[in-house]
């Protein structure tokens, strides 16, 4: 591809903060477009609902990342380098042999069996909210704490090492991080983690993700090491920055927040239209393929070795759903973008929803009137990295 | 009206249980995702193509 006549993907300057980047719609609404990424990669955008689901499934994609079009406009490559354990840039049966050992930890039966579990930490902290009084900070009272004690019960690592995953995340998904500095950072971590593993090789349990790497795969340390500080990050970050998301666009939809409180019970379903919708709605443009061959997509013809990257606009393209633009709490769950598609699908989405599905009813059934303490505009935003979220929500009730 | 998995790209993300319970269930050995009910009747085919239209790894099949 050439540099001439490629528009810069549009990817500052939010319209607003829940929506996409200025310009970022118009750009792409003429199908497949060829932009120039901040870091001066050039990738084809692809942003209908059928286009996304081929290029992140056809095995004509590949997910090996090594250059790929970024957001930073300084520094290296952070994340997608191959490495033992990267499961996120193998292909084919390589990634299957890492991935597939890993379905046993979030099988729906699985994560059902710690719903009770989940609701006793929402539970612990939103009484300790309430304790402390309104005003509140919904994002360091519940949104970052929670989701990150889950994950860390669920891999089966001391709680009391979420300063260190916090901070590992920090560098793993920052926009400008530097590599050594992540490097030292995930060392840190594997130094504690290395503890855990012994301690499991000990007991021989296979009742937690990290037991059951060590204890029933075939994996070697460093690939166990990579997948367990992927996951810790991945496991906070993501569900933590969501919650936050889904409330806000709760506050602003007060029609469709009453949907949720006249029939908590629907949490399930709701929560996959607040994830259709939010995650269309901020759109951007963002995970990477490079195809292997010639491929047709939308009408134009991706050439072996171009890059591209999928934006989850897709979530609001008509194909998948009526008015597929509007939030609408009653519609039945469609099969959404939100979690991404193909093999590569987020490993964690059963857990992200039933975290969700308990954080977003309990919130609303316990504290009914609770509502922003300021204008969402007047709010801050994480812009300093690839994952997107509110950096406080204040809150009364 | 046969439905089946292909297991052998399947990577057990559970979407078919979700979407048709009662057809779909995951394996307590590995995860991956087992047809309960090969000839599901009527009343369960919204849900069995809604699981088709769902998998992530595109190996669930309905022959009509």
């Amino acid at each position: 591809m050439t540099e001439a006549a490629v528009c810069p993907v549009p990817h500052e300057n939010r319209t607003h903060p829940l929506g996409p980047p200025a310009g970022f719609e118009e750009a792409i609404s003429a199908g497949p477009v060829r932009m120039l990424w901040p870091n001066r990669v050039e990738a084809w955008v692809v942003s209908s609902y059928a286009g996304v689901r081929q290029v992140l499934s056809d095995p004509r994609f590949s997910a090996n990342k090594d250059g790929q079009p970024e957001m930073r406009t300084e520094g290296e490559q952070v994340l997608g380098l191959p490495e033992p354990g990267n499961m996120n840039v193998m292909d084919g049966a390589e990634h299957l042999r890492l991935r597939r050992p890993l379905a046993r930890a979030f099988m729906v039966k699985r994560l059902n069996e710690m719903r009770p579990r989940i609701q006793e930490i929402v539970d612990e902290h939103l009484d300790a909210m309430e304790r402390a009084g309104a005003p509140a900070d919904l994002v360091s009272s519940v949104c970052l704490p929670v989701p990150s004690l889950v994950i860390a019960e669920l891999l089966g690592v001391p709680p009391e090492h979420q300063e260190l995953f916090q901070a590992t995340t920090r560098e793993m998904f920052g926009k400008n991080g530097s590599r050594a500095e992540y490097e030292a950072k995930a060392a840190e971590l594997g130094g504690v983690l290395m503890k855990v593993v012994e301690e499991k090789k000990a007991s021989g349990t296979t009742d937690d993700l990290i037991g059951l790497m060590v204890n029933d795969t075939d994996f070697d340390m460093d690939e166990l090491l990579f997948l367990a500080i992927g996951l810790l990050a991945a496991g906070h970050e993501t569900t933590s920055n969501f919650f936050g998301l889904f409330t806000l666009t709760l506050f602003e939809n007060p029609d469709q927040l009453a949907i949720l409180k006249r029939d908590p019970s629907r949490a399930d379903v709701i929560v996959e239209e607040l994830m259709r919708y939010t995650v269309g709605r901020l759109g951007g443009a963002g995970l990477a393929r490079r195809a292997t061959e010639d491929v047709e997509v939308d009408g134009v013809t991706i050439h072996a070795g171009d890059w591209v990257a999928v934006t989850f606009h897709a979530n609001l393209d008509e194909e998948l759903c009526p008015h597929a633009g509007e939030l609408d709490l009653e519609r039945r769950a469609v099969s959404h973008l939100g979690f991404g598609f193909g093999p590569h699908q987020c490993l964690g989405a059963n857990l992200a929803r039933a975290e969700l599905q308990i954080l977003l009813r309990t919130l609303f059934t316990r504290f009914p009137d609770v509502r922003p303490a300021v204008p969402l505009v007047e709010m801050d935003f994480r812009e300093d990295m690839i994952t997107y979220g509110a950096a406080t929500i204040p809150v009364v009730w | 009206m046969t439905v089946r998995i292909d297991q052998t790209r399947c990577i057990g993300s559970g979407q078919c249980v979700l979407a048709a319970p009662d057809v779909f269930d995951q394996s307590d050995d590995d995860g991956l995702g087992l047809v309960v009910v090969a000839e599901p009747s009527a009343e369960l085919l919204p849900g069995v193509r809604d699981a088709v239209d769902r998998c992530p790894a595109q190996v669930v099949t309905l022959e009509e």
